[in-house]
């Protein structure tokens, strides 16, 4: 089963601005490891080629906090969603 | 209604096990206590294996068997070695009840929903972003919209907690010291979990699954029965996983098709797909839990014995230790750390950080041995009963030697004197 199925499962209220940021995304065209697009429960994390820049998926959120501690470069800005957002687990 | 606007005793941060014990307890000795949840109701958030323990469950809500929504009572305990293709199993079954699956949406809700009635108010929807300082002591908290102030806050804002980081209690989290755990709660009949896993209705069955996807890498799996569904999940160190770069949905796949699992699953529908980090850094790598007007309880202080699968009492039991901490503080006017360090001698002289010190080499060894203890031996184990099981004609005596010989040579021999020195020594650690 692929991940966008098992993300299907969740109940999520997703905000209209992202609660992940990128602080410094030069870090990221150096960083040759990119973690976060691998560790991501997910799948938050992919590398747009093109563009040169991480593209965050912010409303798939698991609110997990791997990122923050999986990111070489510490770019990753973490916070919670608002009280009113992100992902409502109902089996957890 | 409060009895000051905006300000009470004590501030807890986050309803999960640690802050509803710590919340209740206050309440129960009358100190004025509000229960700050960011989730939409408590455990929206939560996420774990799936067992609570009878006795320290207890302790807080003394007649949860009867009154809490839990799934099934504990059975049977299987520990599963898992080879490539075959596995190896050794059960524990008694017909007792030291613990049982839950669902925490229902039952840290249904916890919450105890605290209320208790007398403390409950806020969810609500994330607190700061805690407010003055003269060196934390005197309160900022959530999105307003501020609240309290003579002492308490944090039970799980293993992520930012605010511990943001006060200075805790640094940097390493990889080394955090698991990534992924689960799937999966829909089957209750006929159907009753026949696969021989039990009866309310009964239920706790595996732990070594090896399998896992071999060779600081990871465990799990399989909790609860009423309608079965949770199979894992947990794997997070350094592992960055340097594998293997998504971890992707070694819980693999599980679910290993051969001793995909027959327990099969004919399921996947109910929830859920992830969360464990604290595993154990004794050495526990944050400072105390400073003036502020206790840390919980995965927010990394209080988890990952060994014996325990977390969420350690998060009831220092809940509970950090609000009698709280009780005599408010009664005694005192907010200082010199008076809330208390809570960490409560904790020392306690299973909790007991436990915690009795294991503190633990994890150093696995990360240096993992080859072997995680990999090499599982295999082994398999291997004799593969060899002991297997009629082929061959004699039973050139059987035997070829799996003896076998394990001196799949395996310098210098590595084996060092996995068994690294057995003593641990075991030293651990006993003495």
């Amino acid at each position: 089963m692929n991940i966008d199925k098992k993300l299907y499962t969740l109940k999520y209220t997703p905000d209209t601005e992202s609660h992940l940021k990128i602080t410094d995304k030069e870090k990221c065209r150096l960083c040759i490891s990119k973690n976060c697009t691998h560790i991501c429960p997910a799948k938050v994390y992919e590398w747009n080629a093109d563009t040169q820049e991480i593209i965050i998926n912010y409303e798939n959120c698991l609110e997990c906090g791997a990122c923050r501690i999986a990111c070489e470069k510490r770019v990753i800005d973490w916070q919670y969603p608002k009280g009113t957002k992100g992902v409502t687990f109902k089996q957890g | 209604m409060l009895k000051q606007e905006n300000k009470t005793d004590v501030i807890v941060v986050g309803a999960g096990p640690a802050g509803v014990a710590c919340a209740i307890t206050l309440a129960r000795s009358g100190k004025e206590v509000v229960l700050i949840e960011r989730g939409l109701f408590a455990g929206s958030k939560n996420v774990f294996g799936g067992a609570i323990y009878t006795q320290p469950t207890k302790e807080i809500f003394p007649d949860f068997e009867t009154t809490a929504p839990v799934e099934r009572r504990t059975v049977q305990h299987n520990f599963a070695i898992l080879g490539e293709v075959d596995s190896t199993t050794i059960s524990y079954r008694k017909n007792d009840n030291s613990s049982y699956s839950v669902i925490r949406g229902k039952f840290d809700r249904w916890a919450a929903n105890e605290a209320k009635k208790a007398g403390v108010y409950l806020v969810e929807e609500t994330v607190v972003r700061e805690l407010i300082k003055e003269k060196n002591k934390i005197i309160g908290v900022k959530t999105e919209l307003e501020k609240f102030y309290s003579d002492i806050v308490i944090l039970a804002d799980g293993v992520n907690s930012l605010l511990a980081k943001q006060i200075g209690l805790r640094k940097d989290i390493n990889t080394k010291d955090i698991a990534l755990s992924v689960k799937e709660v999966i829909k089957l009949d209750k006929d159907v979990i009753n026949q696969r896993f021989n039990v009866k209705d309310s009964e239920g069955v706790i595996t732990e699954i070594f090896g399998g996807s896992m071999l060779g890498l600081l990871g465990l799996g799990f399989m909790y029965t609860n009423k309608d569904s079965v949770t199979l999940g894992l947990g794997i160190t997070l350094n592992e996983l960055v340097d594998s770069k293997i998504s971890p949905y992707e070694y819980l796949e693999q599980l679910k098709q290993h051969p001793s699992i995909a027959p327990l699953i099969e004919g399921g529908t996947l109910k929830e797909y859920s992830a969360h980090l464990i604290p595993e850094g154990g004794y050495k790598k526990i944050p400072k839990l105390v400073d003036n007007g502020v206790m840390v309880v919980g995965d927010a202080g990394m209080l988890v014995n990952n060994l014996h699968w325990e977390g969420t009492n350690l998060a009831m039991i220092s809940g509970k230790l950090a609000a009698e901490t709280a009780i005599e503080a408010l009664n005694n006017n005192d907010f200082s750390k010199k008076m809330l360090s208390l809570y960490e001698n409560k904790l020392k002289e306690s299973f909790v950080l007991k436990d915690m010190k009795t294991y503190k080499d633990l994890m150093d060894t696995m990360h240096s041995r993992k080859m072997a203890f995680l990999s090499y031996y599982f295999k082994k184990i398999n291997a004799f009963f593969e060899m002991f099981t297997s009629v082929n004609s061959i004699p039973k005596k050139e059987n035997f030697r070829g799996f003896i010989k076998s394990i001196f040579t799949d395996r310098k021999p210098i590595e084996l004197v060092k996995d068994c020195f690294a057995v003593l020594k641990l075991l030293w650690s651990i006993l003495l």
